[in-house]
This record gives C-alpha cells, sequence and structure tokens, in this order.
C-alpha cells in the first residue's frame, strides 16, 4: 500500500469540554492521509467518542484547530457544513437509525439527502442490503431488526454513499466474529477504493485483521502515538499490531 | 425536487392527516376568517349600496297642517325644483306610499285619524352629484318665498350615524381577521415546535448525513402545508356555508338596506383565497420555526 499525498483531517492542539466540565479530551494533535485504515483504541471512557464526534462534526471542540479536506470546519460558517458531512460515513455506537422507516430506507437516506435520483438509488440500496445480508429484511422496520442486524443496516447506511472518510464506532459490537469480519472485509474494500477509514474499537482481535492498518491510542483523554503512525509523515508507513498488543 | 420525492416514497417526520393539532386549527380559524371577512366585506357593500343611493337624495316635507295648502305649496315645490340645475327629479312621494309608512302607528283606517293627524306631503329630491351645503342652501332658499311649509334635508345625513357604525363594524372585522391570521400563526408555531420535539432523533439524524436546514425545514414546512391545506379547505366550506346560511336569511327579512349588502364575485374571490393565505401562513411559520431551533445545532 502506498501513503497518498497530503491530507484529510488536521487536528491540531484540539481540546473538548462538555459546557463547564473538565477537558474529556486534551492536546489532541493528528493528521489523517487519504486512503489510509486508522484503529481508534482505549478503554472505554477514554474519549473514543467525544473524539469520533469532533471528527463527524457533531461537536465544536473548544480549543484548537481542525482542518478537513484542507478547509478549516472550525470557523466554516453552518451553511457549508452539510456538504462537509456528505463526505462523511459514520457508524453511530447506538445505530441512529430512523425508527418509522424501513431498513432499504434508511439505507437510501444519505443517497437521498445528496439529491441523488430515485432511479438511481434502488440498485445500489438493494445491492448493500444483499451484501450485508438483509436483502430479505429491505422492508423490516429497525424495531422488529435484531441488534446486530441494526447494526448492519447502520454500516451499509454509512457505505452507500462511498463517502470519503468512514467513521466508525464499535461497529462489530453487536455482531458474531464471522459477520464482524465480513464487514471488516467491506471497510477494507472502501478503504481500498480510496476511501479513509476509522475504525474506533476496543477489541484488539480486530486490529490483527487488517495488518496495514495505523493505529491512535486514547488514554484518559490523550492520544498517545505508540507506533509512529501519528507523526507527520508517518514514522513507518504502518503500525504493527504486534507493537500494540505488547503495550 | 428529489427532497420532494424522497418525502413522498419515505415520509421522514411520520404523520397521520388530520391526526394532530395544526389541520383542526386550521379548519376553526379559516371558518372564523372566512365569517369576518364576509362580514366585513357584506357591510362594506352596504354602506357604498347605501352611500351611492342616498348621497344625492334630498327629502322637501311640507309640513301644513291645512290639506289644501299643503297641496298646493307640494304642487309648486315639485314645479320648481324641476326647474333648478342639477335636480335630475323631483317626485311627489304617492299618498298610497305615505299611508303605507304611518300604517304601524296609524292603524289601517286613515279616514279619522287622517284628518286630525295631518302627514305631510313628500317630495323626493334627487340630484346629479352629491348634496353639498351649497345646494342645500340655495334649495332652501328658493323654497322659502314660494312654499314657506317646506323642510329640506339631505337624505345621508339621517344615516350618517349608521354610517358610522357600519364603518366601525368593517373595521372591526378586519381587525378580527388580522387577529385570527396571528392566532393561526402561533398555533401552528407551537404545533411545529412539538412536531420538533416528537422528531428530535430523526432530525438530527438528517442533520449529521448531511441534511441542510432548509431541506429539513422542507420537510416541516411541506408536511404542516398538506394539514393547513386540508383544514383550510374543510374550514372554508364550513365559513362559506355558515355565510350562504347568514345571507339567506338577511335577505329573507326583505330590507331595501340589508339587501345592498350582499357579496359579488369579487368578494367571494377574496374569501376563496383565505385558506390559501391560511396555508401559506402556517408553511412560513413552520419554516421560520423550524429553521430557529435548527440554528441551535451545529
Amino acid at each position: 500500500m502506498t501513503m497518498p499525498e497530503g491530507d484529510i483531517v488536521q487536528f491540531d492542539n484540539v481540546g473538548l469540554r462538555y459546557g463547564a466540565g473538565k477537558e474529556v479530551l486534551s492536546d489532541i494533535s493528528f493528521t489523517l492521509y487519504p486512503g489510509s485504515f486508522y484503529f481508534l483504541t482505549g478503554a472505554s471512557g477514554a474519549g473514543k467518542t467525544s473524539l469520533l464526534k469532533l471528527l463527524y462534526l457533531a461537536q465544536r471542540p473548544s480549543r484548537g484547530a481542525i482542518r478537513m479536506f484542507g478547509t478549516d470546519v472550525i470557523t466554516l460558517p453552518r451553511a457549508r457544513l452539510p456538504a462537509f458531512r456528505r463526505r462523511l460515513g459514520v457508524v453511530f455506537q447506538d445505530f441512529r437509525l430512523v425508527q418509522h422507516l424501513s431498513a432499504f430506507d434508511n439505507v437510501a437516506l444519505p443517497l437521498r439527502v445528496s439529491g441523488v435520483r430515485e432511479s438511481e438509488i434502488t440498485r445500489p440500496v438493494a445491492e448493500m442490503l444483499e451484501w450485508v445480508g438483509l436483502a430479505d429484511r429491505a422492508d423490516a422496520r429497525p424495531a422488529t431488526l435484531s441488534g446486530g442486524e441494526q447494526q448492519r443496516v447502520a454500516i451499509a447506511r454509512a457505505v452507500i454513499a462511498r463517502p470519503d472518510m468512514l467513521v466508525a464506532d464499535e461497529p462489530t459490537g453487536n455482531v458474531d466474529p464471522e459477520l464482524a469480519l465480513k464487514l471488516l472485509r467491506l471497510f477494507e474494500a472502501l478503504n481500498r477504493l480510496g476511501t479513509t477509514v476509522v475504525v474506533a474499537t476496543h477489541d484488539l482481535h480486530l486490529l490483527k485483521n487488517v495488518p496495514e492498518s495505523l493505529i491512535m491510542r486514547l488514554d484518559k483523554g490523550r492520544l498517545s502515538d505508540p507506533t509512529g503512525a501519528l507523526r507527520y509523515p508517518p514514522r513507518r508507513p504502518f503500525s504493527r499490531i504486534e507493537e500494540e498488543e505488547a503495550l | 425536487m428529489s427532497w420532494l420525492r424522497m418525502e413522498r416514497r419515505a415520509q421522514l417526520v411520520p404523520q397521520a392527516r388530520m391526526a394532530g393539532p395544526v389541520p383542526w386549527v386550521i379548519a376553526i380559524m379559516v371558518a372564523l376568517t372566512t365569517i369576518a371577512a364576509a362580514g366585513g366585506l357584506a357591510l362594506g357593500n352596504l354602506a357604498q349600496a347605501a352611500r351611492a343611493e342616498l348621497s344625492g337624495g334630498l327629502t322637501v316635507q311640507i309640513v301644513e297642517a291645512d290639506p289644501a295648502e299643503r297641496e298646493r305649496q307640494a304642487e309648486l315645490a315639485v314645479s320648481l325644483l324641476a326647474n333648478v340645475a342639477g335636480v335630475e327629479k323631483a317626485q311627489r312621494v304617492a299618498d298610497s306610499e305615505l299611508r303605507a309608512l304611518v300604517e304601524p302607528w296609524l292603524g289601517e283606517d286613515m279616514g279619522a285619524a287622517g284628518d286630525m293627524v295631518p302627514v305631510p306631503a313628500l317630495i323626493d329630491v334627487r340630484l346629479s352629484g352629491p348634496v353639498t351645503q351649497a345646494k342645500l342652501r340655495n334649495i332652501r332658499s328658493l323654497l322659502k318665498a314660494q312654499a314657506p311649509a317646506a323642510q329640506v334635508d339631505a337624505q345621508s345625513s339621517w344615516l350618517a350615524p349608521v354610517f358610522s357604525a357600519i364603518s366601525s363594524l368593517k373595521w372591526l372585522a378586519a381587525g378580527l381577521v388580522i387577529l385570527l391570521g396571528a392566532t393561526s400563526a402561533a398555533a401552528v408555531w407551537l404545533a411545529a415546535r412539538s412536531a420538533l420535539g416528537t422528531n428530535r432523533a430523526t432530525i438530527e439524524i438528517v442533520h449529521l448525513l448531511g441534511g441542510s436546514d432548509g431541506q429539513i425545514a422542507r420537510i416541516f414546512q411541506r408536511s404542516v402545508g398538506i394539514d393547513a391545506l386540508l383544514g383550510g379547505v374543510a374550514g372554508a366550506l364550513l365559513g362559506a356555508g355558515a355565510v350562504l346560511l347568514l345571507g339567506q336569511q338577511f335577505a329573507a327579512l326583505g330590507s331595501g338596506m340589508v339587501a345592498g349588502g350582499g357579496l359579488g364575485w369579487a368578494d367571494w374571490l377574496a374569501i376563496a383565497g383565505i385558506p390559501f393565505a391560511g396555508v401559506l401562513i402556517a408553511m412560513f411559520t413552520a419554516r421560520l420555526t423550524v429553521l430557529a431551533a435548527l440554528r441551535k445545532m451545529l
């Protein structure tokens, strides 16, 4: 795998606090490269979800600078943020499916938001549902789907519009190991097509399955750089899973 | 347009038509507004018709106890008035009409009573233009010498307080229409906020998937618009039915003045616009409410 030029996301000394509380993220600086595959690891409460919220533009940082696709997104007017969000695919930890829409319509949502013609929606959505093994559940509402099925719908919705960057928060938490591996292969396939993938997980076994991935580790709101993956340019193109495991 | 298509295929804001408060509130408001507007327009027409009828009218009364002298002065006054420049018509009110006018007070048998209670002779005068003080003075001075028992009055002056009351009622109706419009907007604002709260999770998802404020506002705007249209049409039918019923009852009174207060096609056209104005107010209010709420999100 060759490392493409430029960067897709740049965090510079970013801090985040909710209200008047203490900082949940402190001094976060890193650069994500186009077409790379990142794992964000860390214990529960380390700040993984907060960092992802900054990445998928659901939260503004309390301090620091964030650039995405070459643009300062902190000072960006609100009206321009939707265009950036459409370049992202997000798998939320709690899935966030629209409860009164069918699995099909949930997956189709990003395409419809982006103004894709209805005639160009049916086939890719059907194919995507088939790929995640839910072709026969296309008309089912989320409430009638199991946790794993809901997660697959959430993943299908995140990748359907071929985003520039996929951000997934514990995307394999509710599925069996076989399906987890299958979903990971989907992320890899998307990554090979040029999508930058960021997967937050506490499952170290998952990391082994993507040997070319880079690893970011969060510990009590601070980002550590155990493998040199976060340096600019990276010390080494790829992290070693063994190194992460050894830590 | 693609967003509208999406709305048709997959309704992002779940809604059972006529289930929320918006259609019912709009129906009631449109019905009341229709009645108020029809009332205002009818009063305006009534005042206009009465003014047109009376503005050039004069009444000359010959108040003379002696019937022969009364007859003489009346005939003389008619012939004098007929030659005055600007007088289109000077006509004595027939005795039969006079008897009919006083019949409710003096009874059908006017023989004996008529002799004891002399009824003035009346001359209905119509001028080519409106009655002015100068014209009135001129006619009074003309008649003073030849028919000293003549009393000249402008017909419109009798009804000036009535016109004033009608004008006040007209403005009251206009005020009611404005107040009802504002109440509708407030009701829709509350309903939109409630819908926004109920669908907050969905809105956040669409927002994070890249839905713009305009797209999300359009969903609510369209949803409220459809509800408002259903309610507006129902309210307009209800209001128009009430107006027609009242119109028939007033027409049955057979009074000349009330007959002038009918509604013309232009009035009905204006009334037909009320439900559509209601829909526009509702959609505009919903849009502003949703946009204001969305601006609080990142």
